[in-house]
């Protein structure tokens, strides 16, 4: 086991034992809107994990600075000025990942997982740890990006990274990579991880497949409505 | 005239915001367990987001291109966004205790509703005016509303079915989705 708070530890946190994309099912906007190829998924989890490494370093650093009544909106602008940077870094320098993944970019500061781990890290964490943090969950989230962008590249257009790698015999299913198909391989996805009882199918220590600090509209996702219990009165 | 027509259409049926644009897509899954539910959702979003795509529209014709600062549009929209909801949520309570009784448990919700700054960023995008980018913001939310209440019209339906053990849950929901999303290709010819 490793020690706590370690960077070593963070880093295995955030990529295997808390992955936010296979574990807790955080911002699943862009998981199934830049997917189409492997290539937009690298691009996206290595721009979110920037974004989250820098946001968290500053959250930390600023945690005994920040009254507690006002602290989401301090947190949001953070975010939102890390976004900004780095947005207009991506146009200068990628302008093909820039025009490929679009509003998503921007979209970024409403990332569950940026703001979650904000709250749920930053905000109590020294700033070493915290930078860590960072890096692990964008990794993580990285990985959970490329892995279904790989999918769906080798299903929609028989291709890894632009290589091609099936067959010419193999007809492309295109629906895979238009918006239906990003339902169906991560409906497949959580399937499978249901089956075998790992990831977000495995069971917590209270018996439900609910992570109380994720954040609000999407950890009532991930709860499966569990969370707010709007309507079941 | 008939250019708010076909922004309108496009919005709402077209390119549905959750169905091909997976905006929005967190409420979509996880308060679309019941009909009523849903149509609340969906009543509370096409509140927020007509309100809101008006007002980021203002703010960004008259407060930020004439002081040459389009470059914090993402920052100044989030913050509208969030003082907008808050807002909401304290007038509703005040003036219409009614409205804010059955709409008030979603409000706090909408704030991290992607949409909602999706939106007011297509508007900017795609260099709507004040009045194309309020239609545009009620027709997204209308087609958000469409969506969320048939997949709950289809979720109640699903629990009476034999679903395989593994799909339960979150995957079912999923796959209903996708072939929803397929079925709106269907209205790719309208326009």
């Amino acid at each position: 086991m490793l020690k706590s708070n370690t960077p070593a530890e963070r880093l295995y946190n955030g990529m295997v034992k808390e992955n936010p994309t296979f574990v807790l099912m955080l911002g699943m906007c862009p998981t199934l809107a830049v997917t189409t190829s492997a290539v937009n998924g690298l691009g996206m989890g290595l721009t979110t994990a920037v974004i989250l490494m820098m946001s968290n370093m500053m959250i930390s650093a600023l945690r005994n600075i920040i009254p507690d009544k006002v602290r989401v909106p301090a947190y949001i602008v953070i975010v939102a000025s890390f976004v900004t940077i780095v947005q207009f870094l991506l146009e200068g320098f990628i302008p093909s990942l820039y025009d490929a993944l679009g509003i998503y970019i921007p979209l970024i500061v409403v990332n569950c997982i940026i703001l979650g781990r904000a709250e749920a890290y930053a905000s109590k964490n020294a700033v070493i740890p915290s930078i860590f943090d960072g890096i692990g969950m964008g990794l993580g989230f990285t990985i959970g990006l490329t892995c279904i962008g790989m999918v769906r590249e080798i299903l929609g257009a028989g291709q890894i990274f632009g290589f091609q790698v099936m067959p010419s015999s193999y007809e492309p299913l295109t629906i895979f990579i238009l918006a239906p198909g990003a339902f169906f391989v991560l409906a497949t996805l959580v399937a499978i991880m249901n089956k075998f009882k790992i990831g977000a199918g495995k069971p917590r220590e209270d018996g439900s497949t609910c992570s109380k600090d994720a954040c609000a509209s999407c950890g009532n996702t991930a709860c499966g409505g569990k969370m707010f219990k709007i309507g079941e009165e | 005239m008939g250019n708010l027509l076909i922004i309108a259409i496009g919005s709402a049926l077209v390119n549905n915001v959750v169905l091909s644009q997976f905006l929005g897509l967190c409420p979509f899954l996880g308060v679309s367990k019941k009909i009523e539910t849903a149509a609340g959702m969906g009543g509370a979003v096409i509140f927020v987001l007509t309100l809101s795509s008006f007002v980021t529209s203002l703010v960004y014709k008259f407060i930020l291109v004439p002081t040459n600062m389009t470059y914090l549009q993402t920052i100044v929209f989030i913050l509208v966004i969030a003082c907008l909801v808050q807002f909401v949520e304290m007038f509703l309570k005040k003036a219409m205790p009614p409205l804010y009784n059955s709409l008030g448990v979603y409000l706090p919700l909408i704030t991290t509703n992607c949409a909602v700054l999706g939106i007011a960023l297509t508007n900017v995008q795609k260099e709507y005016g004040i009045l194309e980018g309020t239609v545009n913001g009620l027709a997204t939310a209308v087609g958000f509303t469409i969506a969320i209440v048939l997949m709950a019209g289809i979720r109640e339906k699903i629990e009476f079915n034999d679903v395989p053990k593994a799909f339960q849950g979150f995957p079912i929901v999923l796959l209903t989705a996708g072939l929803m999303a397929i079925a709106f290709f269907g209205f790719s010819g309208i326009i």
